[in-house]
């Protein structure tokens, strides 16, 4: 039995979930965490008559463990409901989500073809063909494919990478093989810096996160598997740490493989790391790269599941690291995108309520960058503030001196 | 005072529990006048606090056939006639290794020959139906047992009694009976909550008091020994099996596994009290330590469940033997004083069980009816109750909130016609049970309802995993909307009803009902300011009481 199933009835009910759940806050038709999460198992165990269709306004954000004081895993204990018991209908909103959450296939048939597929998704006939027919929201741009992927790029550097004394296993994700190898290309730089080679898995898939979202339980769980058994491999090969720099594979490869798709990663979970909280400890452990002073001043957004993997202060303490760097750490709040959620047109406006207060903040901020761990946050905060939005790995790269 | 208020009727019925509800309905369905008095809520004696078992009569078919027999029976017509207050679950009676498997055929056959479906299962096959039952098990036969909520049960037959034009009272005691001779023509009743005292003059009184008939008797100086044989259960926060599991072997202390409604109740165990205790039961540590530790050999899971409450009950026997309450019968005890005694006008029935009911008032009306001339048939074996009139399994469900399908589970049809269907009346007030604004509107003007405990046995209000700690403040607030309470006496209202929680749940203050009990006590003490409520003017028999309910 997985955590999710039993942890239910440690509620006591104080409803500091809902208060926290930016869904809740934005979305009166959503009945909010502790509805969905524990109060809904409890009755779905009796009748699944029970199951509500409000489960699928879940964002997944997981502000609702974070909140909770009686450790429940509200958001995994939805998450799993939804998985089981969420009815596909054959519809186009379907093909959508399918669309979506393939991030794989979508990302292997168009980077060969990136400037074509981005001109076309970036025209506003397409955009709002979509919206009318699939449902994809025509105020969203969807993200930018990259010519070639970044697992290619590395296979030219990777004889260079072996010369190092040491090596760390790089999980990139289906962001930076697709959409930005440049995040990949500046972490191999800085870690170099640092006289650290980098490794890639045999193999690796989507860490699943779309997949859990749109409720493809069963594939999610193929990936996951999968995946499991690459680290597995690297581990017991090379004796890595697995390291990912988007906040939300990493979170997903530790907490959600165990907890909503109940895939065994018990071998491997202490060896992955997202990537500030591995780099935090090399600096203070003396092996900081030289930094340059970058005189700029950047707004620090917080990603729900760095919030909920408690390593928020990691990032922060990095950025802190860089000399001149003025840091504004802003409050830690949703951007509302959650992944695809915010693409999709009935969640649109939903998704800009939530995250209205912050990009009004970032917007009356005069800051240089906004610095993000999330891709989907990155995409959000640009769309809706036009500020040039980082990781901060990119950051780190750019105070390289060699 | 000066005035007092004299009513009449045919039949006058004293104790409101699943036997004096199903004469009351009884006696109405047949065209007799009726009035049904309790001391306190309907069903709030033993009828509420036991498991809520529907029997198949597994359970004796080994040791007693007779009330086997009556309990296969009652099963089949309550299914029928009563289909929303029921489970149709199935049971299961389970050997351990450290039981004799022999006894199964003894059992098979028994079932067998009173005319109880049994079917043999392997352990995979009764694993597969149960996943959480013990899994060294042995061997399991499957019976038709299920679950019967007594509340439902008896709000039903005061629904159906008063549509046929009886009248119910309660909150309100006799204090003496009213005699010509060696006749009985009514009772001197008091209204415990007002304190008015009025008179009720009958051609016949019904004793369906329970174990407190033999206080009733007294009233008419006869004596009747009483067998009261306490029995505790515990709530499991959530459904653990959905099947009952029982042990096949003779009936023990703590075998009963049974999944009402959104819990698990774990019981029973017996143990012989005073008579004079039977207003001051208390559940044990060592009680609630032999229900955890018995119950969990029928699922493990058990052991790792929180419990939510304690409950007990007493069992109203009728020592007609002297063995040690689980060995002798559970017979129904039909005393016609005037043949027993010399006394016309009163009638006694005694014993029994929930399951048997139905059967006991139709025993009883059939004797009274026939002083008063009336021979009509009873038909409460045919005509359902309302609420189980119409199957609402069969509408359109998918849009449908969930607060109206709890509804429409709990009262049948009646939450589809009768129900505030607006967004006001659909909106939550228990979210562990999802009982709406419209369901309490419905409960406290229809139901006989006269405080937060009396709308807990209508509609689940607060018997879900928080104990009331959202929900008591919500209610509370609409007695004053539907019930024409002030705001002082709906505070009142609150305190009675926070308090009657509290004590089911100080037997099991460990855990996360300790957290939760914590948690509320801070909402309405350090938040509300719950205690500066003054309490004066509270009914004042609730106040002594040290009674558990589930």
């Amino acid at each position: 039995m997985n955590i999710a199933q039993n942890s239910f009835e440690k509620c006591i009910k104080c409803t500091i979930c809902t208060v926290y759940c930016p869904v809740a806050k934005a979305n009166p038709n959503y009945p909010g965490p502790k509805e969905c999460g524990p109060d809904g198992a409890r009755l779905r165990i009796k009748s699944l008559d029970y199951y509500d269709q409000a489960l699928k306004l879940c964002t997944n954000c997981k502000r609702c463990e974070t909140a909770c004081p009686s450790n429940v895993n509200v958001g995994d204990i939805i998450a799993v409901a939804r998985g089981k018991f969420e009815k596909k209908v054959i519809n186009p909103k379907l093909m959508r989500d399918f669309i979506l959450s393939q991030t794989d296939l979508f990302g292997t048939l168009s980077t060969p073809f990136a400037p074509i597929v981005n001109k076309i998704t970036d025209s506003q006939i397409i955009k709002t063909v979509m919206h009318k027919t699939i449902g994809i929201d025509k105020h969203k741009a969807l993200p930018k494919y990259s010519l070639g992927t970044f697992r290619n790029w590395f296979k030219k550097n990777a004889p260079d990478q072996e010369q190092y004394p040491r090596q760390v296993s790089y999980f990139h994700g289906c962001y930076v093989n697709y959409n930005d190898p440049d995040l990949g290309k500046d972490l191999l730089k800085v870690l170099n810096a640092m006289n650290i080679g980098l490794k890639l898995l045999n193999k690796e898939k989507c860490c699943g996160v779309p997949l859990i979202a749109n409720g493809f339980h069963d594939k999610a769980r193929k990936n996951a598997r999968f995946n499991v058994k690459n680290m597995t491999e690297a581990v017991e090969k090379f004796n890595t740490p697995i390291l990912s720099t988007s906040s939300t594979c990493s979170f997903t490869l530790k907490q959600e493989y165990p907890h909503v798709l109940d895939v065994d990663n018990s071998q491997v979970v202490d060896k992955i790391e997202y990537i500030t909280s591995f780099l935090l400890r090399e600096f203070m452990n003396g092996n900081a790269p030289k930094l340059k002073e970058i005189n700029k001043t950047i707004v620090y957004h917080t990603p729900c599941h760095l919030e909920r993997s408690g390593l928020a202060i990691f990032t922060i303490e990095l950025l802190r690291a860089i000399p001149g760097l003025k840091v504004i750490v802003l409050e830690s709040e949703c951007c509302g995108l959650a992944g695809t959620y915010g693409f999709k047109k009935e969640n649109y406006d939903v998704s800009m309520k939530i995250g209205k207060h912050l990009f009004e903040t970032i917007k009356n901020s005069d800051a240089d960058y906004a610095i993000t761990d999330c891709e989907t946050c990155k995409w959000q905060i640009e769309e809706n503030t036009h500020l040039k939005t980082i990781h901060p790995i990119n950051l780190l790269a750019q105070g390289l001196t060699v | 005072m000066g005035h007092i208020s004299r009513f009449e009727t045919e039949v006058l019925i004293i104790g409101g529990g699943a036997t004096g509800t199903s004469i009351m309905r009884d006696c109405a369905l047949r065209g007799i006048k009726c009035m049904l008095l309790d001391k306190n809520d309907i069903a709030s004696g033993t009828t509420g606090r036991n498991h809520g078992l529907l029997h198949s009569g597994a359970r004796y078919a080994v040791t007693d056939s007779e009330s086997a027999h009556e309990c296969i029976q009652e099963n089949k017509i309550l299914r029928k006639i009563a289909s929303h207050c029921v489970d149709q679950t199935d049971g299961l009676f389970i050997t351990l290794p450290e039981d004799d498997l022999s006894f199964q055929s003894t059992f098979i056959h028994a079932c067998t020959s009173v005319g109880i479906d049994t079917q043999k299962l392997t352990p995979e096959e009764a694993l597969k139906l149960e996943p959480n039952v013990n899994p060294s098990l042995l061997g399991a036969v499957k019976v038709p047992d299920g679950t019967l909520d007594p509340f439902r049960l008896c709000a039903s037959n005061v629904l159906d009694a008063k549509q046929h034009g009886a009248q119910i009272f309660t909150y309100s005691i006799v204090q003496s009976f009213i005699r010509v001779g060696e006749r009985i023509i009514g009772a001197s009743c008091l209204n415990v909550r007002t304190n008015e005292k009025f008179e009720i003059f009958a051609n016949e009184v019904i004793n369906a008091a329970g174990i407190w008939g033999k206080n009733i008797c007294q009233y008419a100086e006869l004596d009747v020994q009483m067998f009261p044989a306490k029995g505790s259960l515990l709530v499991l926060e959530h459904r653990i099996n959905d099947l009952v599991i029982n042990r096949c072997r003779k009936p023990a202390d703590a075998d009963i596994l049974v999944p009402g409604d959104s819990i698990s109740l774990i019981g029973t165990t017996s143990e012989e009290i005073d008579y004079c205790e039977i207003d001051s039961l208390r559940v044990t540590d060592q009680e609630v330590n032999i229900l955890i530790e018995e119950g969990a050999k029928l699922a493990p899971i058990l052991e790792q469940t929180r419990i939510l409450r304690a409950y007990a009950g007493v069992r109203p026997l009728v020592d007609v033997s002297g063995g040690n309450g689980r060995n002798i019968s559970r017979g129904i005890v039909l005393l016609d004083h005037a043949k027993r005694d010399g006394l016309t006008g009163l009638t006694s029935i005694l014993g029994g069980k929930l399951m048997t009911c139905r059967l006991m008032a139709e025993m009883t009306t059939d004797v009274v009816a026939e002083k008063l001339g009336n021979n009509s048939p009873c038909t409460t074996h045919l005509q359902p109750l309302p609420g189980s009139v119409e199957r609402t399994d069969k509408q359109p469900r998918k849009k449908t909130a969930l607060t109206s399908k709890a509804a429409a589970y709990r009262h049948g049809e009646k939450a589809v016609q009768l129900f505030d269907q607006s967004a006001k009346g659909k909106s939550i007030v228990c979210e562990c049970e999802m009982v709406s604004v419209g369901e309490i509107e419905y409960a406290i003007k229809k139901l006989d309802v006269t405080n937060l405990v009396d709308l807990r046995r209508r509609t689940r209000l607060g018997m879900g995993s928080c104990q009331g700690e959202l929900c008591t403040y919500r209610a509370s607030g609409l007695f004053c909307e539907y019930g024409q309470c002030s705001g002082h006496d709906s505070s009142k209202l609150l305190i009675h009803f926070l308090e009657e929680r509290w004590k089911g749940i100080k037997p099991v203050l460990f855990d996360d009902a300790l957290r939760e009990a914590e948690f509320t006590y801070w909402i309405y003490e350090g938040l509300f300011g719950a205690a500066d409520v003054t309490l004066l003017g509270t009914a004042q028999n609730d106040e002594k009481k040290e009674y558990y309910e589930i």
